[in-house]
């Protein structure tokens, strides 16, 4: 029965072709415009680190003074080297990494290369097993290493093929700022987007070149790179005295019951440190995990949301458009229909014929809109934001591209195909 | 004409006549408030900088690893620049205006003590910056040679309280003057920074912008009598004739690395660029919102267009009859032009509500200002004019409808 309709669909469509176009184009432009910042919405509101997101957490204090305090405010969200410090110490979470960003000259050994600039992160031990960052060859450093202030470095593999064309480079010397530093590991692929564990420096694409202890970074006086909020009189930015927040810290936290008791230890933190006089505001904490950090810093730019309702709208007026054109049409056969009726096709059939009629609209405008996203995304990276990059389809994406497609062609015929099979089947044999 | 016809015909295909007006309402409420996207984020791209654009070229490069001469390396990097052939003025700026990065700002405060800022203001500091940024003052003086303190000593100093090495001064854009002493002369008010460090305004310059956040206050900000290197950020920047920027670029560069081969470029462009760079998302959404426009636009004109070709279809033989009664042609061109009129106003008044709703939803979610009343008449125009265009084609068939056909049965 189905192939029937399907013959009778298309012979019907093909009886008014410019209607038939005009429809399918209408589907496809809005499925296109859809699909397109639907597929770069989803990109950019993706998760980091699927299976690992919801034990990351991100304890915010507020070390601030009361100049421009405000009773509700939100906590800083980095936190000064003092606390990032003794929250490290307390080891009160399965893993903890305290972090900051950076930027080193590299000086390679072949005289063919100029030395060049490279993003780097200066991180404590726990910041690769937390994250589950994969490595190549070798592996991160421990905590003596951390405190000995060790001159080792973890490179990406971008880097390495860079320097080394992509072999085992573990062991060799890398000159960072001039200072001679043992490469203890290569990262495997490493590119978590967004790049949530610091969205000071890129919110997008920005992974590091380059990973180093922290208390390194602090021994060779490497350059900070980032956000850094400060209050009081300020001062140097992104050192351990100054009253400013510039580092991130990271905790990994497995159960509820460890959140509960990690949140009531950061609020006795905070008032034991007003207790000592370093804190002058009332205990003002927060958890948030990874996902939730995200939302909070609202890393989804503005725009692509208002994007996305855009082409939802423009989506929304292409179906109105195909109802009232799909409509018109339908009404227009029903002389065709009643003799159907009177011949003895039962409502239900008629219904079925109209709606495989307006399927075979929405795959093809389905599969045109699909070329139409293809064609946005290529235009969404030729722009020159940071996500540009990213803007690429996924099996998920392609999937719900027919969905949608589909989904809105049976919507959009679904209304014209009752209207039109609720005629009776004697008015129509009349003759006029 | 009489429109008693046409609304009892309309009535008669009510799903159909629904569906246009909300095709038509839908249509005008996005172009209406996409319209007003796209002239704010033109207006927005419009905002002067204050600096003589086509004038200026920055470079900046860091050293590789520590540089404790790099103050004197700094006198000597602006000495070999104003050398070079075309030069006409040389800065060393910690920031630029509509640069977008490196932010630096500071919160002013009126009074001592004072709990809340007064407000937030982007701080410029640097060696011979007015001058060179084109930056004209209004009434007092520029800061001296002498009065100029090194960043490394202001740093330790801010830490430590140690007033001798903060600044005392500050230049402060006419902006920030008409805000904080509004119809005052503000030569000679003292300022309070940080933790109450007095600053008295020495100074008031014409317009300066921010590097960023220009939802802030675009034109706030201050001018500070600080020294820096670019180890600490700074970067070079030159004033030259238009035409000479490129060359001006060119041999600058040349004569730095010829002076120390052992730093790095990490930036290399004309003023112009900077800007044209800081804007270019702005650029990119508002080409988009345009395009969705015209798609948009195109589709309804393509439907009203489609629908109204059925209705003449539908209708030939009523049609048919009026022409045999003796309605001339041009009398049925007008009923079809009438009804689709009709159509779009009824469309368009309920656009204009809908329009109204979609801005006050995007007020709330996306700092967004209040739909002036300017837009809805554009919007309406322009699906009148659609509708208008659309149906055109259609009308005229119909009006080329024969008398004859009334006669025959279909």
């Amino acid at each position: 029965m189905f192939g029937y309709y399907f013959d009778l669909a298309v012979h019907s469509l093909r009886r008014n072709k410019v209607l038939t176009a005009l429809m399918v184009l209408a589907i496809a432009l809005g499925i296109g415009a859809s699909m397109t910042t639907l597929t770069v919405l989803h990109v950019l509101s993706g998760n980091p680190l699927p299976g690992r997101s919801s034990t990351l957490y991100v304890p915010q204090l507020d070390p601030r003074d009361m100049g421009d305090y405000q009773a509700q405010g939100e906590p800083p969200d980095q936190v000064t080297w003092i606390d990032g410090m003794n929250l490290l110490q307390a080891k009160r979470a399965d893993h903890q990494a305290l972090m900051t960003g950076g930027s080193v000259a590299i000086q390679p050994a072949q005289a063919a290369l100029d030395p060049f600039y490279e993003t780097a992160r200066y991180t404590t031990a726990d910041f690769f097993p937390m994250f589950g960052v994969p490595f190549q060859y070798g592996h991160g450093w421990g905590v003596s290493e951390d405190a000995d202030s060790a001159a080792v470095v973890v490179i990406s593999s971008k880097l390495n093929d860079k320097l080394f064309g992509g072999s085992d480079s573990s062991g060799r010397m890398l000159r960072v700022e001039g200072h001679a530093l043992r490469i203890i590991g290569v990262l495997g692929d490493w590119r978590p987007n967004p790049h949530f564990y610091d969205l000071n420096v890129k919110n997008y694409g920005g992974s590091e070149g380059v990973y180093l202890p922290l208390s390194t970074s602090q021994a060779l006086h490497l350059a900070h790179l980032g956000g850094a909020n400060c209050w009081g009189n300020g001062g140097a930015d992104a050192t351990p005295t100054a009253p400013c927040v510039w580092l991130q810290f990271w905790v990994q936290l497995d159960t509820p019951e460890q959140t509960a008791t990690y949140r009531q230890f950061l609020i006795h933190y905070s008032q034991e440190q007003k207790s000592l006089g370093r804190f002058q505001r009332p205990p003002n904490v927060r958890l948030r995990n990874l996902m939730q950090w995200l939302d909070y810093e609202q890393v989804v730019p503005g725009d692509v949301q208002l994007q996305t309702w855009l082409a939802l709208g423009f989506l929304l007026v292409c179906l109105v458009n195909t109802v009232g054109l799909m409509l018109a049409k339908f009404l227009r056969r029903s002389a065709e229909l009643g003799v159907r009726r009177a011949l003895g096709a039962s409502r239900r059939a008629l219904f079925m014929q109209l709606l495989v009629e307006s399927g075979v609209i929405g795959v093809a405008g389905g599969l045109g809109g699909l070329l139409l996203a293809y064609l946005g995304l290529w235009l969404v990276r030729r722009q020159p934001t940071d996500y540009a990059p990213l803007a690429h389809l996924d099996g998920a994406m392609l999937l719900m591209t027919f969905l949608l497609a589909i989904g809105a062609s049976l919507l959009a015929g679904g209304l014209p195909a009752w209207r039109a099979c609720r005629i009776a089947p004697g008015l129509q044999l009349k003759s006029p | 004409m009489d429109i008693r016809p046409i609304l009892s015909t309309l009535n008669r295909h009510r799903i159909t006549t629904c569906l246009l007006v909300l095709q038509i309402a839908l249509t005008c409420a996005i172009v209406c408030n996409a319209v007003f996207l796209i002239h704010q984020r033109l207006q927005q791209m419009d905002i002067a900088s204050g600096v003589a654009e086509h004038e200026l070229v920055q470079i900046r490069f860091a050293y590789i690893g520590d540089r404790p001469d790099a103050y004197a390396q700094a006198q000597t990097d602006l000495a070999t620049l104003r050398q070079v052939a075309g030069v006409q003025s040389v800065a060393l700026a910690n920031q630029l205006p509509l640069s977008g990065e490196d932010m630096s700002s500071s919160g002013l405060k009126l009074h001592p003590h004072q709990q809340q800022n007064s407000l937030e203001a982007a701080s410029y500091y640097g060696q011979n910056l007015l001058p060179t940024l084109g930056v004209r003052l209004i009434s007092g003086r520029d800061f001296q040679p002498d009065e100029l303190l090194d960043l490394k000593a202001v740093m330790p100093a801010l830490h430590g309280g140690d007033m001798k090495n903060l600044p005392h001064t500050v230049i402060v854009a006419q902006a920030v003057a008409a805000r904080l002493w509004p119809g005052e002369n503000a030569l000679g008010k003292t300022i309070y920074v940080g933790d109450d460090i007095p600053l008295q305004v020495i100074g008031v310059s014409a317009p300066l912008a921010r590097p960023d956040n220009l939802q802030m206050g675009a034109q706030y900000s201050v001018v500070l009598p600080i020294r820096l290197t670019a180890t600490e950020g700074g970067s070079y920047v030159i004033r030259t004739a238009p035409g000479d920027r490129e060359r001006v670029l060119r041999s600058a560069l040349a004569a730095l690395k010829q002076l120390d081969p052992d730093r790095i470029v990490l930036e290399q462009r004309t003023y112009d660029e900077l800007r044209h760079g800081f804007f270019e998302n702005d650029r990119a959404m508002a080409g988009m919102l345009a395009g969705v426009i015209i798609a948009l636009l195109i589709v309804t004109a393509l439907g009203i267009a489609g629908l109204s070709s059925f209705w003449v279809g539908q209708r030939r033989r009523t049609i048919g009859v009026r022409r045999a009664l003796g309605a001339t042609r041009s009398d049925i061109l007008h009923y079809f032009q009438t009804e689709n009129f009709l159509l779009a106003t009824i469309g368009i008044a309920l656009g204009m509500a809908l329009a109204y709703g979609i801005n006050l939803l995007l007020m709330m979610h996306y700092e967004l200002p209040r739909l002036p009343g300017v837009y809805l008449p554009v919007g309406a125009l322009a699906l009148w004019t659609i509708g208008q265009l659309a149906v055109l084609g259609p009308a005229l068939r119909a009006s080329h409808v024969p008398p004859v056909v009334a006669t025959r049965s279909v």
